[in-house]
């Protein structure tokens, strides 16, 4: 068993094993979704699937950023990096994204200048150091990293910068979780919601999975009890028939969210009518882009954008595994032709993809602990 | 980039008070607070940082058990880490 001494608390992961082995229902089976890549990445890393009865299955849910870029998408940045005098910049988590040519990676190699960036306001830095070149800042991201980009452009207008643009690829959770529960593929009992994400937006948007849609939703933060925790918390709500928002993650997550940070969105950024999910594909209102106060940072306005759309690979399965209908190692190159290394879907590039953490961290055979046997009397 | 990293303000930059020197694990680096405007942190408190911008003010404690499941994490903290000792903000 040697994730079960992986972290301090383990004793309390037990107890809390043993309580939500409790409380499932005879003959039932729960589906939960995590919605957040990291969430997936600690659920994998930590083995907490040892602390969780059979009959509660988990499902990983597209809280990715990186693993819904549509290779199209991909496609149009090289694009826009190869145009004179452009620099693009991006995070370092987008760089080994394969589109349909090859990756940001494959495209430096040929003589693009694409860089990484901790942050937009960097790409701010480089664009004053280079008053001759146009730099595209390669946006991605949920609520999480929208404001960032946001409080960016707001500052480039304040100093008068002419030679930054956004390349805006923020995406929007809700309409995903919305097009989930709309689907036919998969039933689902309730939601562990996603803690960043809600840092900014707050609990009140998941309300309506609660009151339309009937399912529980728990915001939790990251570390492994939190997420047992909320996972207990679902199985509670479950048990006593209620579907409510709750929010476990309180320490770090208030229930109206970063006023700041959506004030700053809403003044740069406004809601595409569809845009393109990897996996999913097009979602309404899922996505923002620049307002057209703000066009002259539009780099989809400055640059001819080829917005060619680019099938997935027939053999890659993202799709099925961002949805949760398929587990990572269900999909046929999982493994073989699609590592880590050599990533021909999204899921396998990011750290918080669900094929990626599986990989690093997951096994084949559960070694779940005693506490988590639902024992019948 | 989905990562929250916990950092001490240590400073208020006095010509930009929407920068602030933050200490991450003993990396010094400028951040972003202006989305902390409503509740701004002085030197001494804690955030979680985003791509160099704070999102939310944390305590001290709560610091200290993300710092530790971070460093948990290996190898996509390490990347954070090296991204942000990277990072010119100004």
């Amino acid at each position: 068993m040697r994730f079960v001494d992986e972290f301090r608390d383990a004793d309390k992961a037990r107890a809390l094993a043993a309580k939500i082995a409790a409380l499932c229902e005879p003959g039932r089976r729960y589906k939960l979704m995590e919605v957040c890549g990291g969430h997936t990445h600690t659920i994998y890393k930590h083995g907490l699937e040892d602390y969780l009865p059979e009959a509660i299955q988990l499902v990983h849910g597209p809280g990715c950023p990186v693993c819904v870029i549509p290779m199209g998408r991909v496609d149009d940045a090289i694009h826009l990096a190869s145009q004179p005098d452009v620099i693009m910049t991006s995070f370092g988590d987008m760089m080994r994204v394969p589109g349909s040519g090859g990756s940001f990676f494959d495209a430096n190699a040929e003589g693009t200048s694409i860089r990484m960036v901790y942050s937009p306001l960097d790409s701010l830095k480089i664009a004053r150091q280079n008053p001759d070149k146009q730099v595209v800042f390669m946006a991605i991201g949920f609520e999480t990293t929208a404001p960032s980009t946001a409080m960016t452009m707001l500052r480039a207008a304040r100093e008068g910068l002419t030679n930054f643009s956004v390349f805006c690829n923020h995406v929007t959770i809700v309409p995903a979780i919305k097009a989930i529960l709309d689907s036919p593929d998969l039933r689902l009992d309730g939601f562990i919601g996603p803690g960043h994400v809600s840092t900014v937006i707050g609990c009140r948007p998941y309300e309506f999975i609660a009151s339309q849609y009937g399912k529980p939703v728990v915001t939790a933060g990251f570390e492994p009890l939190d997420i047992l925790q909320s996972i207990y918390m679902l199985m509670v709500q479950l048990s006593q028939g209620r579907s409510e928002v709750e929010n476990q993650y309180s320490r770090v997550v208030p229930w109206d969210g970063n006023q700041a940070a959506l004030r700053a969105i809403n003044e740069t950024m406004e809601l595409r009518p569809y845009f393109e999910w990897r996996g999913l594909g097009f979602i309404s209102h899922s996505a923002l882009k620049v307002r057209e106060k703000y066009a002259a940072m539009d780099a989809e306005l400055l640059f001819a954008v080829p917005g060619v759309r680019v099938a997935d690979p027939k053999a890659c399965q993202c799709g099925e595994v961002l949805k949760g209908v398929l587990k990572p190692w269900e999909c046929k190159v999982f493994g073989t032709a699609c590592t880590p290394e050599t990533p021909i879907g999204t899921c396998m590039v990011s750290p918080e993809g669900a094929c990626a953490a599986y990989y690093n961290f997951g096994r084949m055979n559960r070694n779940r602990v005693p506490e988590a046997q639902v024992t019948r009397a | 980039m989905c990562l929250g990293i916990p950092g001490e303000v240590i400073e208020i930059n006095p010509e930009q008070p929407d920068l602030a020197k933050v200490d991450v694990s003993g990396v010094r680096r400028m951040i972003n607070i202006g989305l902390l405007v409503d509740d701004p942190p002085v030197p001494g408190e804690w955030v979680l940082i985003h791509v160099g911008f704070a999102l939310s003010k944390i305590d001290e404690r709560e610091a200290a058990a993300a710092m530790e499941f971070l460093e948990g994490i290996g190898q996509a903290y390490e990347d954070e880490i090296a991204a942000l000792r990277a990072s010119l903000i100004e």
